[in-house]
């Protein structure tokens, strides 16, 4: 049974919806700006939910006002990488928390073969379950 | 009308817009009124200012009508002596283009070439979009801008920033507001060797020197910002201080009139020290004598106070 027509892969907010339009993004960030919160800018091509360290395009921007300023690096992002995830993160440096507080993917390739689930057969009658992702069989780079 | 093909154009549409109350909702009459008040002088940067406000009012209403018409570029360079108000205009200017809905933020970047311009071959570019992405939503004001372009070095990294500056001006022109500052005959000759530069600047606008009579008005004005006012013999002797400083060198309008009175406040505080015995009243702390002002080496000398004025 299929529950995820299109094999959208589904991390950090939004991502159950439809993909967000510049207008949302900037509505976004206009959010995380006003709440002091640094923005940046994120890419990858190995869509594993547990690869959490994205390459990070450009550095983190601190001190903005407008959103239009990173809605121009995701563009350029976006044109440099066409085809891979990209997402836009928050990071919020209060003391204490100093953590992303906001994650959400504003670019993702045009097809996502999705997840294989692979069974390793481990000690007595034991089963080890775990998701592996099609695109990943390609080397990195030209996945998608 | 048929033959313009331009429904739009029918001019015998009836509704009727209300400039007055469009007026009254964007607070711009108060903000103009403001700037009457605060700035002394400067009648010809007003009298842009005020039509760049109607332009903007004009542009909104045209709106309403459907009666599209590209985003003015209002990218502009001020020119003037040191002192005579760029930055103090500049930073209004924000708060004007945000009243009339031009810029979302409002904000005020200051920069000089030491924040856009890199050390070493790459360095630039990151540099210069940092500082852009900074004042999207706001004004980018480039003071001493003629800086950036070094035309006797051709391995200088100030051209690589002019370029970007230039196309940011033209693509994002929604987002952000550049104004460039600067010394008259610099900037003349800045332009003159970067055309695209001028071109692409709508609003050259030159800011006289003050008058005598104006500065004294100005340092009223500082004055009573700060608490404090002249007594009557006090603002005899400033008037008398203003034209003996004017012809001195390095003279910087408003700037060297906030120092004269940054001295004299120095003075009355040591006038009031040598004779501490004397029960203070709120009289004594806030006026400026004659004497605090006369004691100026300009007067005595005919030559600059030993401690400031280098700039």
């Amino acid at each position: 049974m299929m529950t995820n027509p299109g094999n959208r892969v589904t991390q950090g907010q939004f991502s159950f919806l439809p993909d967000l339009t510049d207008q949302q993004i900037s509505a976004q960030i206009k959010y995380a700006l006003k709440n002091g919160w640094a923005v940046s800018v994120e890419y990858t091509d190995d869509p594993h939910p547990r690869n959490t360290y994205w390459e990070m395009f450009g550095n983190p921007m601190f001190d903005l006002k407008d959103p239009a300023g990173i809605l121009l690096e995701i563009n350029n992002c976006r044109k440099t990488f066409p085809s891979h995830y990209i997402r836009v993160t928050a990071f919020n440096s209060t003391r204490g928390v100093e953590s992303p507080t906001m994650s959400y993917i504003v670019n993702r390739p045009k097809n996502e073969p999705g997840f294989g689930l692979v069974r390793q057969e481990g000690e007595g009658r034991n089963i080890r379950y775990t998701v592996h992702s099609y695109a990943t069989d390609k080397p990195e780079g030209e996945r998608y | 009308m048929s033959d313009i093909g331009n429904s739009n154009l029918n001019d015998t549409d009836e509704t009727r817009v209300d400039l007055e109350a469009e007026l009254k909702a964007s607070n711009i009459q108060e903000i103009l009124d403001q700037l009457d008040r605060e700035l002394i002088g400067l009648k010809p940067v007003k009298t842009r200012i005020r039509e760049v406000a109607a332009l903007l009012l004009v542009d909104r209403l045209r709106k309403k009508f459907e009666l599209s018409s590209e985003t003015p570029t209002l990218h502009m360079s001020f020119t003037g002596n040191p002192g005579t108000g760029k930055t103090t205009v500049a930073m209004r200017m924000g708060e004007i283009l945000k009243r009339l809905g031009y810029v979302r933020e409002g904000h005020l970047v200051t920069v000089t070439r030491d924040d856009l311009v890199g050390q070493y071959i790459g360095h630039t570019a990151p540099k210069t979009k940092e500082v852009i992405k900074k004042a999207m939503g706001g004004v980018l004001f480039i003071d001493e801008a003629y800086y950036l372009y070094k035309p006797e070095n051709e391995r200088d990294y100030g051209a690589e920033s002019i370029e970007i500056l230039l196309q940011i001006m033209e693509n994002n022109r929604d987002d952000l507001v550049v104004i460039l500052a600067g010394y008259k005959d610099k900037m003349d000759k800045f332009f003159m060797s970067n055309p695209g530069m001028r071109s692409r600047i709508a609003h050259h606008v030159d800011f006289p020197d003050y008058s005598a009579e104006e500065l004294l008005h100005i340092a009223k004005l500082m004055l009573a910002r700060q608490n404090y006012r002249f007594s009557e013999a006090a603002e005899k002797a400033f008037s008398d201080y203003l034209p003996l400083r004017m012809k001195l060198p390095h003279f910087a309008n408003a700037r060297s009139v906030r120092n004269a009175l940054d001295r004299a406040r120095l003075r009355q505080a040591n006038r009031l020290f040598a004779d501490a015995k004397k029960k203070l009243s709120k009289f004594d702390l806030i006026t400026i004598e004659a004497e605090d002002v006369l004691a100026s080496r300009v007067f005595t000398e005919g030559s600059l106070d030993a401690d400031a004025e280098n700039a």
